[in-house]
């Protein structure tokens, strides 16, 4: 048996390391790469990746995803602090949230806070991020702070004030000379929400509501319905609905028919903004009017748009997740270039400086220039109205050339007029 | 307003789709009506036969109902080992096994629901064939093709499963073993092999049934939570192990919430349906035709 001994005046491999350590961190070399490894700026969110939310949690999650690791590559944040993502599934789930960014702020000691995707997960943690005065960045939630007032809240969004949403389709929809309206919606927060601006839009401008109807979750046949709304014979149909019915309200629309009446059709419809639903659908589409956030017409194109969308197509693939991702995921990457600029400006990571940039600033991004007014929302809505057109069925490349849907709303990103009635749209 | 149009209308729809609703209870109807297996996992098993029939669409251009055909033998035999597994690990040790059941099949219905995300992702897929999203004009009324395939469906299921029930040896032995399976142990029949083989039938239904449910919506991994609720409804109105019983509750629940869809609105809809599946059970505790006990 031989025992290691070191003896005196020589030197061992621990000492040797030991001095070399000491001389790399004393030249200017060691330094940087020192800083290289300094604590990383951790982002803490839960995003939907189980439930109903998943399918735009994962797809959020990405672009998310994409800038950090964009951020990373050019070498981080505060000379060299790394981007870190701290991400827990929430399950779509509203009651999962408080618990999760409890633990993200009191154990995983975070730097920053994002939003989970949509409305219902994110209204639970509202209350405490106030109360903690902490920053948090939302994501695509709809009116959570309208009540919560937090001063401290930046919506990542296009949606603006609370009834630019219902105005413009309103507008487009009065234009074409329709005179009543129909409102069929989900029973669920986001849709009531949508819902309740259209009938306040709707009787300021003293345009009577002929059908105005709510139906529960989990309703498998729209006919019935779809013929009742029918008998009503409105012009303007106003539909806020959820992507499993979204799906299920057109198909009756196809087989029963909506009537010639009807001038639009759509307005809040969620789901018909994935690619596998839009793929499904196909030709059922066209002639809808329907809002979105972000689309391949040549307006919508900012400094660094087409690259993001080159990384997010690739990755996207290999992710299983919707490959066109226009809906959410740049939005994910304009919540990190938010952050990345108001960090940037501000030198540091003190949550009110970085919360008074984003408040006093306009913000150049992927998803073009943001600033927000004192609620945390947009200043002007950015959300586009567009209308189907020419699709085909079971392809969903199609969807990435400009022309299949038209955007009609706002004017300064337009690229087309609305084709009316519903019923010659389609053909 | 009332338009009789509108009446007339609904209660076309609503009897087709209360033979949809048939459909994906019929297989419930086996294995909680007739074994008293607490199934909850049953939905599960409904929307992973419809995601097998959506591969078969997608891949290969199956037509779904043929798909749905093709894919009944694999599911009688999942059918068969998952009621193994459950005999084995539950049913076999003692009394509060129903209750520790209902555990197994949560747990089931959960791994179901994580493989198929796992395997086809988180977005609703749908199928594609001639008669979907096309609707048949009579008169004023008009009837989508896919709910008048769920009616062929379900009367032709509920037709054949009575027929083997009554009729074939081995239907008489799973009456029998839910009728009495001490009577059965004592004629030295062996009354598990004869549950295996039943909840493998009840499992082989769902193959078609799962074909029905894509056919007439697109489909999602969390879609089981949505048919807990109606198929156990259904199941129980009907009277335990009543086959043409659950068509005709199906009908009942399906012209039900068809019509106040229509006439009164629609958030009444789920509520209705539940608030008369509470009047049948205090005036009839067995359902509308199950026998008493």
């Amino acid at each position: 048996m031989s025992k290691k001994v070191s003896k005196p005046g020589s030197i061992s491999r621990r000492r040797l390391l030991a001095s070399a350590g000491a001389a790399i961190a004393a030249s200017p070399l060691g330094a940087n790469l020192l800083q290289a490894q300094a604590a990383p700026i951790r982002i803490g969110m839960s995003m939907p990746q189980t439930g109903g939310l998943a399918g735009g949690g994962k797809a959020s999650l990405l672009g998310i995803e994409i800038w950090r690791d964009d951020v990373n590559a050019k070498g981080g944040l505060l000379g060299g602090r790394k981007i870190e993502l701290v991400v827990y599934d929430d399950k779509s789930s509203a009651s999962e949230t408080p618990a999760i960014y409890s633990k993200l702020i009191d154990v995983d000691k975070v730097d920053l806070l994002f939003a989970p995707y949509a409305t219902v997960p994110t209204a639970p943690i509202m209350p405490m991020v106030k109360q903690r005065g902490l920053l948090l960045i939302g994501n695509f939630s709809f009116q959570v702070n309208s009540k919560v007032g937090h001063d401290m809240w930046f919506n990542n969004a296009p949606w603006g004030p609370a009834d630019s949403w219902a105005t413009s389709y309103l507008d487009i929809g009065q234009k074409a000379g329709g005179k009543t309206m129909a409102l069929l919606s989900a029973d669920q927060e986001f849709a009531q929400n949508l819902a309740k601006t259209a009938r306040e839009v709707a009787n300021k401008r003293n345009l009577p509501i002929v059908f105005d109807q709510a139906y529960p979750p989990n309703t498998v046949e729209f006919s019935s319905i779809i013929r009742a709304l029918k008998a009503t014979k409105p012009d303007i149909v106003y539909v806020a609905s959820y992507p499993p019915d979204s799906t299920g309200i057109l198909r009756a629309v196809n087989e029963i028919g909506i009537g010639d009446s009807v001038k639009v059709f759509g307005g809040g419809m969620v789901g018909l903004q994935f690619g596998a639903v839009m793929e499904s659908m196909g030709s059922l589409l066209n002639g809808v009017v329907n809002y979105n956030t972000w689309l391949p017409e040549k307006s919508m194109y900012f400094e660094g748009t087409k690259e993001f969308f080159d990384k997010y197509t690739k990755r996207a693939v290999e992710a299983k997740i919707d490959p066109l991702g226009y809906y959410l995921a740049p939005f994910g990457y304009a919540s990190g270039q938010l952050i990345e600029r108001a960090i940037a400006a501000v030198g540091s990571l003190d949550q009110k400086a970085l919360a008074k940039y984003l408040r006093e600033n306009t913000h150049h991004t992927i998803v073009g220039p943001i600033a927000f007014s004192a609620d945390g929302e947009r200043k002007e809505t950015a959300v586009l109205q567009a209308q189907f057109r020419g699709v085909v069925d079971k392809n969903i490349e199609q969807f990435r050339s400009a022309g299949k849907q038209v955007i009609l709303f706002p004017d300064n990103l337009k690229s087309g007029e609305l084709v009316a009635p519903f019923e010659a749209a389609r053909k | 307003m009332f338009s009789l149009d509108l009446l007339l209308d609904a209660v076309v729809i609503g009897v087709l789709l209360g033979c949809f609703y048939g459909a994906v209870s019929l297989g419930l109807s086996v294995s909680f009506g007739l074994l008293d297996v607490p199934h909850v996992a049953h939905p599960a098993f409904l929307v992973l036969a419809s995601y097998a029939v959506y591969f078969l669409n997608e891949q290969y251009a199956v037509d779904p109902l043929l798909a749905g055909l093709l894919i009944t033998p694999v599911f009688f035999l999942f059918g068969l080992a998952a009621y193994r597994l459950y005999y084995e690990t539950f049913e076999r040790r003692g009394s509060d096994a129903a209750v520790r059941g209902i555990a197994f099949f949560f747990g089931i219905a959960f791994i179901i629901e994580v493989l198929i995300i796992l395997q086809f992702g988180v977005d609703q897929r749908s199928v594609t064939a001639d008669y979907i999203g096309k609707a048949w004009r009579l008169g004023e009324i008009r009837i989508p093709y896919r709910l008048l395939v769920a009616f062929a469906v379900a009367t032709t299921l509920t037709i054949l499963l009575t027929l083997y029930l009554s009729r074939t040896f081995m239907g008489r032995a799973i009456r029998a073993v839910a009728q009495d399976e001490e009577a059965l142990r004592l004629m030295g029949t062996n009354p598990v092999k004869i549950k295996q083989w039943a909840f493998g039938i009840a499992t082989a239904v769902l193959g078609i049934s799962g074909a029905l449910l894509i056919i007439v919506a697109p489909v999602d991994p969390t879609l089981d939570r949505a048919y807990i609720g109606r198929t156990f409804c259904v199941v129980v109105m009907a009277g335990l192990g009543s086959m043409g019983g659950t068509l005709v509750a199906a009908i009942i629940l399906g012209v039900a919430e068809s019509i106040v869809l229509t006439m009164f609105g629609a958030s009444w809809a789920p509520a209705i349906s539940f608030a008369m599946l509470l009047g049948i059970l205090a005036v009839r505790p067995q359902g509308l035709f199950g026998r008493r006990s």
